[in-house]
């Protein structure tokens, strides 16, 4: 493996982590969605690196296209898509009760 | 008390992980099978890409289950998505610039999904990357404009000409005396479109199959409206 992959996957995984621990702390809905996206745009380049262009281009198109379009689709339909703050929803809640 | 736990044996889980992983190095293949595939499959198959010789040639029934698995799975979600409510207005359209961009992007997006189907056995790609390009396509205009009509029946016909294609083709392989999937026609020379025999009509097959489930499928999600709370 050349040198320079070695610190394009270092970069990779730091923003896959990165994007996974945003995914758990984010307090929006759509920004933690977008962040599960970039965590498989992330594992893509890292398919690259590792020769496997088959699977970056499916990591790619299903991962960051395809499962964020669905989730995302799917939080309008639950309804979570205009409340940015799941913990200022709750109290909405609690103070029409 | 039971975070802590959870903490603990996520570290512990990592830590066997990790020592699995010391094992090999880091993108070198372990195994010899890939090897061996790798120096038979051009001469076998005659496809440029030996990943597609592999799903389509020498994997052939695993990919028809993998096409299984993903209708039940769409048809699934397609069930469990409800009925539209009779009183609830179309989304209003979106704004300029994503209606001029999924203008833009349309044709673009579609040469390039049914690029990626057509060079399937040549180049990195094939049916199930190049259909959810084409899904993205088809699914793009509707996100701009949701009132326009999604055809449905269009697309659900399509879907199963294209799956019965797939299983055609595969046993014509029978009628040829082969076992089923086999690829037939000749394998022509490495490296031009025409080549690999059946390959790239199981993969056009693929490609329209998977592109038009997931297109409908996104259709469907995206025209169900939250219920009111």
């Amino acid at each position: 493996m050349q040198a320079y992959a070695y610190w394009i996957v270092l970069v990779s995984v730091a923003v896959m982590l990165t994007g996974a621990v945003s995914v758990l702390v984010l307090r929006q809905y759509m920004a933690a969605v977008v962040a599960t996206a970039v965590v498989s745009l992330g594992a893509s380049v890292i398919f690259v690196v590792l020769r496997a262009p088959d699977v970056a281009l499916t990591e790619a198109a299903v991962g960051t296209g395809l499962a964020g379009v669905i989730m995302a689709l799917s939080l309008r339909r639950l309804g979570l898509h205009r409340d940015d703050d799941p913990a200022h929803h709750r109290e909405d809640e609690s103070g029409e009760r | 008390m039971r975070r802590y736990l959870a903490l603990l044996l996520l570290m512990l889980m990592a830590l066997l992980l990790l020592a699995v992983a010391m094992q090999f190095g880091f993108g070198a293949a372990p195994m010899r099978v890939g090897s061996a595939i790798n120096s038979a499959a051009p001469g076998q198959v005659g496809a440029a890409n030996i990943v597609t010789s592999v799903v389509l040639a020498y994997r052939g029934i695993d990919t028809l289950g993998e096409l299984a698995i993903l209708f039940t799975a769409a048809t699934a979600a397609g069930l469990l998505l409800g009925q539209r409510p009779a009183t609830t207005q179309p989304d209003p359209e979106a704004g300029f610039i994503l209606r001029h961009a999924a203008d833009l992007l349309f044709p673009l997006l579609l040469v390039v999904g049914l690029f990626i189907i057509v060079h399937g056995h040549l180049t990195p790609g094939g049916g199930f990357q190049g259909g959810v390009i084409l899904a993205a396509a088809f699914f793009l205009p509707l996100l701009a404009r949701p009132a326009s009509r999604f055809r449905h029946g269009v697309f659900g016909v399509v879907e199963a000409l294209a799956g019965a294609a797939f299983i055609g083709i595969g046993l014509l392989a029978l009628t040829d005396g082969g076992p089923f999937l086999q690829p037939m026609l000749g394998k022509g020379v490495l490296g031009h479109l025409v080549s690999a025999g059946t390959l790239p009509l199981l993969y056009a097959a693929v490609g329209l199959k998977v592109g038009t489930e997931l297109a409908g499928l996104m259709a469907g999600i995206a025209a169900y409206e939250a219920r009111d709370p």
